[in-house]
């Protein structure tokens, strides 16, 4: 790692303070992501801000018609919150595959949100159930956040506070991980929501997408017959020595058979 | 440089530190409690864990400075004087090692499942595993000592 100052912020006022007065800030949430990288010198910050004082970005609850979860609750948290299981529970599932019991002790949805792997698994959650990433200064609905790989919506200096996951009438997590990181390879997280079907894919492409095709059809037909032939566009999948863009391909119909399998 | 304070097997202790000291390295360089391993660094194999207020993380992947204030445990802060902590006993009994390069991470990861499952099973261990890596044993004594180990804790035979 190369040095940087580090710097414990005990607000939200006064992580942007402490982001704007350095020369190239960053924030750290449960580091997950972010010390792996300062270590193989990918990032090289001036300073880090922790966010692990700031209380009030811990809270989960519901608001009668959404889940909000604060954005420093960590995977182990929402996989294991009674709210949750109850409410989404494909969210905590979801929440409960991602990387080992360590990691998910540490690693933080806002985190998660904010970096916007393309193999994460959360932006899939996000996506299919409408979800709203409420900032210091806005909310971002999760169809304009997640712009690109490694891309989103935030703006220098916008830190998220939390995020509201509307209440689907039923929703399901389907992964095919990569057995070292558990990443996704592919995972398709479908929602039934009060009035659309949506079905939104991570890990094979640049970013999460949509899938309108699959939408489409099971909003007719709520069931894995009516998805029967479908997969993802080859041309747009990545490839690499976990699997070809084929593979990717073909994977994103099993995976969105399975999860509409198992709620249908 | 940045001073840090916390408390490790019991003791208060604290040091002096950079933004970039990882806790493994305080632990170990700083404080000599090299029972807390470093294997991967790339916070894979699990070998570094230990507990910090109470839960399991990996100290390869976590800042120093990160645990000010903070209540942690190393394998060392187990056994009581000359008497194994249950877990580090049913790895004994069981043969849960052969190098032993991993065990301070599998005993400290066995240590937090028990303290939530006082009766795991061999797939909630198994899967509880899947951040700790062994390269000699194949698991199986692993297994059977973690799952020995939290009847011991939990006060079953």
């Amino acid at each position: 790692m190369y040095e940087f100052t580090y710097h414990r912020a005990t607000s939200l006022d006064d992580a942007q303070a402490k982001l704007s007065a350095g020369d190239d800030a960053t924030l750290i949430a449960g580091g997950m992501t972010l010390i792996p990288t300062l270590k193989q010198r990918l990032a090289m910050p001036s300073d880090v801000v922790d966010l692990a004082g700031v209380r009030d970005l811990t809270a989960l609850g519901d608001t009668g018609s959404a889940i909000a979860i604060g954005a420093m609750c960590t995977h182990d948290k929402v996989a294991n919150s009674d709210i949750v299981k109850a409410q989404i529970p494909a969210l905590a599932e979801l929440a409960g595959l991602i990387g080992d019991p360590m990691v998910r002790n540490r690693g933080t949805i806002g985190g998660s949100v904010a970096n916007n792997d393309p193999a994460a698994d959360y932006p899939a959650a996000l996506l299919a159930l409408g979800a709203t990433v409420v900032t210091t200064s806005r909310e971002i609905a999760a169809d304009d956040f997640f712009t690109g790989m490694f891309e989103t919506a935030l703006e220098e200096g916008e830190i998220i506070r939390e995020i509201h996951f509307p209440k689907p009438k039923r929703a399901a997590y389907s992964k095919f991980p990569n057995p070292a990181s558990r990443y996704a390879i592919v995972g398709v997280f479908v929602a039934e929501m009060q009035d659309e079907v949506r079905v939104a894919v991570t890990g094979a492409a640049a970013s999460v997408f949509r899938h309108a095709e699959m939408e489409q059809a099971l909003s007719g037909n709520f069931s894995a017959d009516a998805i029967g032939g479908m997969k993802g566009d080859a041309g747009q999948m990545n490839s690499d020595i976990h699997a070809s863009a084929e593979y990717r391909a073909h994977l994103v119909g099993v995976m969105a058979r399975r999860a509409v399998a198992a709620i249908a | 440089m940045p001073s840090v304070s916390m408390t490790v097997n019991g003791k208060p202790v604290s040091g002096e530190v950079e933004g970039r000291t990882l806790l493994v390295q305080f632990l170990r360089e700083h404080l000599g409690l090299t029972g807390t391993h470093v294997g991967c660094d790339t916070s894979q194999c699990g070998a570094c864990t230990v507990h910090v207020n109470g839960e399991a993380v990996k100290s390869c992947t976590f800042l120093a400075l990160m645990a000010e204030g903070a209540d942690i445990v190393t394998v060392e802060g187990l056994a009581a004087g000359d008497e194994l902590h249950p877990m580090q006993e049913a790895f004994r009994q069981n043969h849960g090692l052969q190098c032993g390069f991993c065990t301070p991470g599998m005993i400290m990861a066995g240590v937090a499942l028990a303290n939530r499952n006082g009766a795991p099973s061999e797939h909630e261990t198994r899967e509880w595993l899947e951040g700790n890596f062994c390269r000699c044993t194949g698991y199986h004594n692993i297994v059977k000592s973690i799952m020995a180990g939290a009847r011991a804790m939990s006060g079953q035979s």
